[in-house]
C-alpha cells in the first residue's frame, strides 16, 4: 500500500520583485493502483507541483503538507524523497558530462536499495530496460543525457523508472516534444510500471495525445496554481474537443 | 617550380615580423633580457615570488634529479652541449626561469625518436627529487624524427626546487603525445617551460597534469615550423589548500593552415588554493587559414579558493578558419546535483560523480591508456580530502571571461 497525499499546498518562487506564489492550495491524493493526469495550460503551475514534490531548492513551500504513506515528504532532502519511493521523470533531464549511464544507474540503484545490485542480473536488467525503452545497449557507455536527442532523454527517464522501481512516479510533461513512436515507447513504459498494481502515477501533461495510450483513472484540470475541475477520463475527451479556454477565461 | 627551389623557398621563407606584445616578451637566450621580476610585470603578476625560494636569483648548482627511464627500441638518450641544443632549433627562452635553466643546466639531455619509428609503448622518464633544499636546473630536448609516432611521459615526483626548460621538436609529419605529470611532494617548487616546435603537417598533443607541489608554474608554448601543423594542449590540475598552480599557454601561429586547440580543466579546494590559467594565442599576418580554440574551466569546491583565468587572443589577419575561446569558473551545477539526488544519490556522492565527470572527458582525451586509470584514481584521492567535509557555502572566485 502506498498513498501520496497533498493537502493545501502553497509554493512560491523568488523573483526580482520578491516571492511570487505559484501554487495556491493544491489538494490531491494518489493511492496505489491509480493513475492521475494533471492537465493545464502553460504557466498554470503544473511543473512547479512536480518539482515541489521532488524537493527542488528553487521552490519554497509556504503552506500545506505532502505525505507518502504518512511520512512527511517536505521534511526530507531530495535524495531521501527518492529513497522513500518518489520518482520524478523530468521535462528537461540534465546532462552530466563524463558520468556514464551505466555508472549513474548502478549508483542510483545502490542508493535506493541500500545495497549494490548483483552484478550479473543487473547488467541484464539494464540492457533489458534500455531495450524496452528502444535505446541501444551502447547507451550505457554514454555520458548521462549528453548529446541525447529529446526523445532519447525521455526514454532514458522511462528506463530509469523501470529500474529504480519507485512507489509513486511523477511524470512532468514526459510526452512533450516526442514523435509518435517515442510517445508509444514512453506510454508502454508507464503502463508496465502502473500495471504492477501497487504503484501510483501522476502524469502531468499539456496535451491530450498521450492519454490515447495511457488511460488515467482521474483527470484534474490545473489552472492558476490549483485544481479547477476533476473528473474521469471523459474529462480529457472534453478538453481535447474544447481546449482550456473556458478555464483560463474563468481564472482571469 | 622544382622541388629543390620549393624547399629553398620554404626554408628561407619570409622572416617573421617581430610582434610587440606585453603578453609575450621577446624570446632571448641573453639573461640580460630577462631581469629579475618585481611582481608587477604582466607575466608575473599572479605568481607569489617569495615562494619561489630564490630560484630566480640564478645561483649555480650541480644538484640533479634522479632519472629512471624506459626507452623502447628506436629511442636514444644522450647528452649534448647547450650550443648544440640551440642549433637544433629549439624555441629560445621566453622568460627568466627558462633562460636560467638553459644557462645553468650545463648541457642538455637529448631524447631522440628516430625518423619513421612507430613506438608500441610509451617512452617514460621518471624524474625524482630528494629535497626542496636542492636547486636543480634542467634542460631537456625531445626530438621526434619525421613521420615518427611516439608517446613520451615525463613524471615528476619527490621534492626539489626544479627549474627546467623542455624543447619538443616535432619533425614533419610526425605524431607525438607528450604528457608531463607533476605529482610532487607538498613543498616542491617547479618552474617549467615546454617549448614545442611543430613540423609541417605534424601533430602534437601536450598534456600537463598538476596535482602536487607548493608552487608549480608551467609554460606550454607552441610554434609552427611549417604549414599544416596541429597542436592540442591539454591540462588537468587539482589545487589543495595553500597550493599555487599556474599554467601559461602560448600558441604562436607562425605558419598558415595550422591548428591549436587548448583545453585546461582544474578543480580547487581548501583555504588559499590558487590556480592561474593564462591562454595566449597570436595569429600572425602569415597565419592565414588557421584554426584556434582555447578553453579553461575551473570547478570551485570550497570557500577560500581563487581561480584566475585569462584568455587572450591577438589577431593580425582576419583570413582564418576560426578563432574562439571560453573560460568559466563555477561551483557545482545545482541542476546536476538535483538530478542525481532525485535518483536517491546522496549529496556527497553526487558531488563526487560530478567532479569525476568534470575531469573524465579530459582524461579520456589524454590518449595514454596506461595513465588514465591512475589519473582518475588520483582525482579520487584528491576528492577524498574534501568531499567528506561537504562545504557548500557560496564563494566569489575571481575570473575573467
Amino acid at each position: 500500500m502506498s498513498t501520496l497525499e497533498i493537502k493545501d499546498l502553497h509554493v512560491s518562487v523568488d523573483t526580482e520583485d520578491g516571492p511570487k506564489e505559484i501554487l495556491k492550495g493544491v489538494a490531491l491524493t494518489i493511492k496505489d493502483g491509480e493513475t492521475h493526469a494533471i492537465m493545464g495550460p502553460n504557466g498554470s503551475g503544473k511543473s512547479t507541483l512536480a518539482y515541489s514534490i521532488a524537493g527542488h531548492p528553487k521552490y519554497t513551500v509556504t503552506g500545506g503538507t505532502v505525505t507518502l504513506d504518512g511520512e512527511d515528504v517536505l521534511a526530507m532532502s531530495v535524495d531521501e524523497r527518492a529513497r522513500a519511493g518518489l520518482f520524478l521523470a523530468m521535462q528537461y533531464p540534465v546532462e552530466v558530462p563524463g558520468v556514464s549511464v551505466s555508472n549513474f544507474l548502478r549508483t542510483a540503484k545502490t542508493a535506493i536499495d541500500g545495497e549494490a545490485p548483483k552484478l550479473r542480473t543487473w547488467v541484464k536488467d539494464v540492457n533489458a530496460a534500455l531495450q524496452r525503452a528502444n535505446l541501444d545497449p551502447s547507451f550505457s557507455q554514454r555520458s548521462v543525457n549528453e548529446g541525447f536527442s529529446g526523445g532519447e532523454k525521455k526514454r532514458h527517464e522511462i528506463a530509469q523508472l523501470e529500474l529504480l522501481d519507485p512507489k509513486v512516479a511523477v511524470l512532468d510533461e514526459t510526452d512533450s516534444g516526442l514523435d509518435i513512436d517515442a510517445l508509444k515507447v514512453v506510454s508502454q513504459g508507464v503502463n508496465r510500471f502502473a500495471e504492477a498494481g501497487d504503484k501510483g502515477v501522476l502524469l502531468i501533461t499539456h496535451y491530450t495525445r498521450i492519454l490515447r495510450y495511457i488511460k488515467p483513472d482521474f483527470v484534474h484540470v490545473f489552472v492558476d496554481g490549483k485544481i479547477a475541475e476533476e473528473g474521469g477520463s471523459e474529462l480529457a475527451d472534453q478538453l481535447e474537443a474544447e481546449g482550456y479556454d473556458k478555464y483560463t477565461r474563468a481564472a482571469v | 617550380m622544382t622541388d629543390s627551389v620549393r624547399s629553398a623557398l620554404e626554408q628561407d621563407g619570409p622572416t617573421l615580423e617581430r610582434v610587440d606584445s606585453h603578453l609575450n616578451p621577446p624570446a632571448s637566450y641573453d639573461l640580460a633580457d630577462h631581469p629579475v621580476p618585481t611582481g608587477r610585470e604582466e607575466v608575473w603578476r599572479f605568481t607569489p615570488l617569495k615562494r619561489l625560494r630564490g630560484i630566480l636569483d640564478g645561483e649555480a648548482s650541480d644538484a640533479h634529479l634522479t632519472w629512471e627511464t624506459s626507452l623502447p627500441a628506436g629511442v636514444t638518450l644522450s647528452t649534448i652541449t647547450t650550443e648544440e641544443a640551440r642549433e637544433l632549433g629549439e624555441l629560445p627562452p621566453n622568460e627568466r626561469p627558462a633562460a636560467l635553466a638553459v644557462a645553468l643546466a650545463g648541457g642538455a639531455a637529448l631524447l631522440d625518436v628516430a625518423a619513421e619509428a612507430e613506438l608500441d609503448e610509451p617512452v617514460v622518464l621518471r624524474l625524482k627529487g630528494t629535497s626542496v633544499d636542492d636547486l636543480v636546473w634542467g634542460h631537456l630536448v625531445l626530438r621526434i624524427g619525421a613521420h615518427a609516432r611516439a608517446t613520451i611521459v615525463l613524471e615528476h615526483t619527490g621534492s626539489a626546487r626544479y627549474c627546467a626548460t623542455t624543447s619538443v621538436l616535432v619533425g614533419d609529419g610526425a605524431e607525438v603525445n607528450v604528457l608531463s605529470l607533476h605529482d610532487w611532494d607538498d613543498d616542491a617548487v617547479h618552474l617549467a617551460r615546454d617549448g614545442i616546435r611543430v613540423g609541417r603537417d605534424a601533430r602534437v598533443r601536450h598534456t600537463a597534469i598538476s596535482f602536487g607541489g607548493d608552487l608549480v608554474r608551467m609554460h606550454a608554448n607552441v610554434e609552427y615550423a611549417g604549414p599544416g601543423g596541429e597542436a592540442e594542449l591539454l591540462g588537468l590540475y587539482f589545487a589543495d589548500a595553500g597550493q599555487h598552480i599556474e599554467h601559461r599557454l602560448f600558441a604562436d601561429h607562425t605558419a598558415p593552415n595550422t591548428k591549436s586547440h587548448v583545453v585546461y580543466k582544474g578543480a580547487l579546494q581548501g583555504q588559499g588554493a590558487h590556480t592561474v590559467w593564462v591562454g595566449n594565442v597570436l595569429i600572425r599576418k602569415v597565419a592565414v587559414g588557421i584554426e584556434t580554440y582555447e578553453e579553461n574551466r575551473n570547478l570551485v569546491l570550497t570557500d577560500g579558493c581563487q581561480a584566475d583565468s585569462v584568455p587572450n587572443l591577438e589577431i593580425e589577419t582576419g583570413e582564418i578558419e576560426g578563432a574562439g575561446h571560453a573560460s568559466a569558473t563555477g561551483r557545482f551545477d545545482d541542476e546536476q546535483l538535483f538530478y542525481l539526488r532525485s535518483r536517491g544519490i546522496e549529496e556527497a556522492e553526487a558531488r563526487r560523480l560530478v567532479v569525476h565527470g568534470f575531469f573524465n572527458d579530459l582524461v579520456r582525451k589524454v590518449g595514454v591508456p596506461e595513465l588514465e586509470e591512475r589519473l582518475l584514481a588520483t582525482v579520487e584521492e584528491e576528492l577524498e580530502k574534501n568531499v567528506s567535509h561537504g562545504g557548500s557555502a557560496p564563494a566569489s572566485p575571481r575570473g575573467t571571461v
